[in-house]
């Protein structure tokens, strides 16, 4: 009897440090993302895209077995920082992917770095982590916050617009995407709104909007803030009255459920599912045939995540200690992205095109969002003067 | 700042107070009678949207969607009287908390697995489309003067069942005390079924009627009922008219204040502080409301006598 016992432990130590030395070859990635609540759709078309991107790796990232560990944080930056705490301490992952929300990212995004651990970002953008807080192991594969508004107010300046009438919800991508706007928009500004983050009911601003009477509205709405204000600003019947403009509203997340409300809409982004290059025309297809849905931007962004770290993994040939190699790699976007080839700029954020998007309806009575033209060619963020890395 | 802009939003204001009242009718009787918290009543409301929307979709009949999301939403919450709640009218209220929160994931669970994550879409039927001249120069949107109609007739019949009827009478007794109504042969378990059914039913109808408004998806309950809490609170625990005082004082306050406070505070303080701080105070002010009431009336503003 004791000497069965003596076996079984000795055994189990086997496995253990075999399963320990077998856990050395596998890339761990923590993908934080909101997966339940009202922003639950945006996570589904992130974690979706990182699927389809692992089935088309192989479920191989840069040669080595991956382990993905995914994270809801329920649009609450103290819950993204536990589960960035989890994912560092107990799972001991490589890199740290993901995450919607600027308000989120910046709470998360400081804890993963200073481990020296690599945090992807496929979506918030916050001004801080583009300019005096940048850190040589954070990387986005999307934009910083301002650069697609700069391109909305380009565009309106370009139409001669003014008297625009502004709205934001109260956070901190609100903010950059109101000044983002405002920097490469020349014309009046005539009221800048701001909203509860999460609110449902704009019955209050629409009527301040046509008491106002200004020339055009914009507004940066994300996921069901969008559906709410695009639906209610049609049926108080301002559609006909003002048009709308604006970023991060009317998407591939939103569009199906607010259809002819946003018709004849303007909005401003870096990629779209008719974008025509090689890797888009692959992901955009496989993603509607495995899940039967249109896949928006920020399944691309998630998409390229695991694309560009396949690439620095695969740089240094599966050597996850080989940090500065992986940054090195990294710094060379060279992987096939979504949105056609583009460079990185010192802040590690991606210089690159940005596009006019007008909602419009096929002739099967589908809608969805066109390129109308490119705004911007190669387009840098406004704060990568201020991040002191040298490369 | 005219006056026909504050009337519009006044009416604004009263939108979004009967839309809450409705809510709180149900979760307040819930509360009074059975001394029950039901976290869950927002699942409710979640459950006639969805049913509203997806019947509207199939058919395109508008008056066939409010039927069966009424009738559905009672049934449901029948249900879950019936199966799930029956059994902690004696519990301590952190264990009911704790079970229809429960409830809440089950729910929102339940409908991204029927229907998805996405938003659901739905539009405004197209009798109640446009706008409706109120006053000259005041155009009102007619879904929400709908609305406004539909929450007050409601709270109109309300009234008259609990204070002329022999049902509501048992209601307004079993608020008080249910023992002893029991002890006077009456089955407080069906009053109470009955009472949960139709609380579940207005709930429904809030949120069909927000279905076209709103975001319809899953979690969607959780939004207002933070609010309806609010309500809840200020009206005071069990009562029918503090509920309808309460949504349409909370109603008013939210819109108001997110319509006129900045320019107000503007004529007061620096206009840059005036932009920062209006935002900010505007979406607490609801809450700024509930903390002075609880501090000069703590039991609300119409307790329920008990």
């Amino acid at each position: 009897m004791r000497r069965t016992t003596r076996a079984l432990v000795a055994g189990l130590f086997a496995m253990l440090v075999a399963s320990q030395a077998a856990s050395a070859e596998t890339v761990k990635i923590g993908f934080i993302t909101s997966l339940s609540g009202p922003a639950g759709v945006i996570g589904k078309h992130m974690q979706d895209s990182v699927e389809l991107a692992l089935e088309h790796l192989g479920r191989k990232v840069g040669g080595l077995d991956v382990e993905m560990i995914y994270g809801d944080d329920q649009r609450k930056p103290d819950v993204g920082k536990q589960l960035a705490d989890e994912m560092l301490k107990k799972h001991k992952v490589h890199f740290v992917s993901g995450i919607i929300w600027s308000n989120v990212m910046l709470a998360v995004a400081p804890v993963v770095t200073r481990e020296k651990v690599f945090m992807i970002g496929t979506n918030a953008g916050p001004h801080e982590l583009a300019g005096d807080q940048c850190s040589e192991y954070f990387f986005t594969t999307s934009w910083q916050n301002d650069q697609t508004p700069e391109a909305m107010g380009k565009y309106m300046t370009d139409q001669n617009l003014t008297d625009v009438y502004v709205l934001a919800p109260n956070y901190a991508a609100g903010k950059d995407m109101i000044q983002g706007f405002k920097r490469y928009f020349k014309g009046k500004v005539v009221n800048e709104v701001y909203t509860k983050l999460g609110q449902q009911d704009y019955s209050a601003e629409i009527t301040q909007i046509r008491a106002a009477n200004p020339k055009a509205v914009f507004v940066f709405y994300p996921g069901d803030m969008g559906i709410q204000f695009v639906k209610q600003f049609a049926q108080a019947g301002l559609r006909d009255q003002f048009p709308l403009y604006s970023v991060y509203t009317v998407d591939e997340v939103t569009l199906p459920a607010v259809k002819e409300a946003a018709l004849g809409n303007f909005e401003t982004r870096y990629w779209s599912p008719d974008l025509s290059n090689e890797a888009n025309r692959r992901y955009v297809s496989d993603f509607r045939k495995k899940f039967g849905y249109t896949p928006s931007f920020y399944g691309a962004q998630s998409y390229d995540g695991i694309m560009l770290i396949d690439a620095a993994v695969r740089a240094v040939k599966g050597d996850l200690a080989n940090k500065a190699g992986m940054i090195a790699a990294m710094r060379r976007a060279d992987y096939k992205s979504t949105r056609g080839p583009y460079t990185y700029n010192v802040n590690h954020f991606p210089i690159e095109n940005f596009y006019l998007l007008k909602t419009v309806r096929a002739a099967d009575g589908e809608f969805s969002l066109q390129i109308q033209k490119t705004v911007f060619e190669n387009h840098r963020d406004a704060y990568y003067q201020k991040c002191p890395m040298k490369w | 700042m005219s006056l026909l802009l504050i009337l519009e939003q006044g009416l604004n204001g009263l939108q979004f107070g009967v839309m809450l009242f409705l809510m709180a009718a149900g979760l307040t009787l819930v509360f009074g009678i059975m001394n029950l918290v039901n976290l869950a009543h927002g699942s409710l409301y979640m459950v006639g949207a969805y049913l509203a929307a997806t019947v509207f979709a199939w058919t395109g009949s508008w008056a066939l969607a409010v039927a069966l999301a009424l009738v559905g939403t009672l049934v449901a919450g029948v249900v879950v009287e019936l199966i799930a709640l029956r059994t902690l009218y004696e519990r301590d209220h952190l264990d009911q908390v704790l079970a229809t929160f429960g409830l809440i994931l089950f729910f929102n669970e339940l409908v991204a697995i029927l229907w998805g994550r996405a938003a659901l879409y739905t539009s405004v039927p197209a009798a109640l489309a446009g706008y409706v001249e109120l006053l000259p120069r005041l155009r009102y949107p007619t879904y929400r003067a709908a609305v406004i109609l539909v929450g007050l007739a409601v709270a109109l019949l309300l009234y008259v069942v609990v204070a002329r009827t022999r049902l509501g009478m048992l209601i307004r007794a079993g608020a008080s005390n249910r023992t002893m109504v029991a002890a006077l042969g009456v089955n407080i378990r069906l009053l109470s079924t009955l009472v949960f059914g139709g609380g579940a039913a207005l709930a429904g109808l809030a949120g069909l009627m927000a279905g076209p408004i709103y975001a319809v998806q899953p979690g969607m309950g959780e939004q207002i009922l933070i609010q309806v809490f609010v309500v809840i609170v200020i009206g005071g625990i069990g009562s029918i008219r503090g509920a309808l005082v309460g949504a349409i004082l909370v109603g008013m306050v939210d819109t108001l204040g997110r319509a006129f406070l900045r320019p107000v505070l503007s004529t007061l303080i620096a206009p840059t502080a005036a932009d920062a701080a209006g935002p900010a105070l505007a979406s607490i002010l609801i809450y700024v409301l509930m903390a002075a009431v609880l501090f000069f009336r703590p039991q609300g503003l119409f307790p329920a006598r008990g």
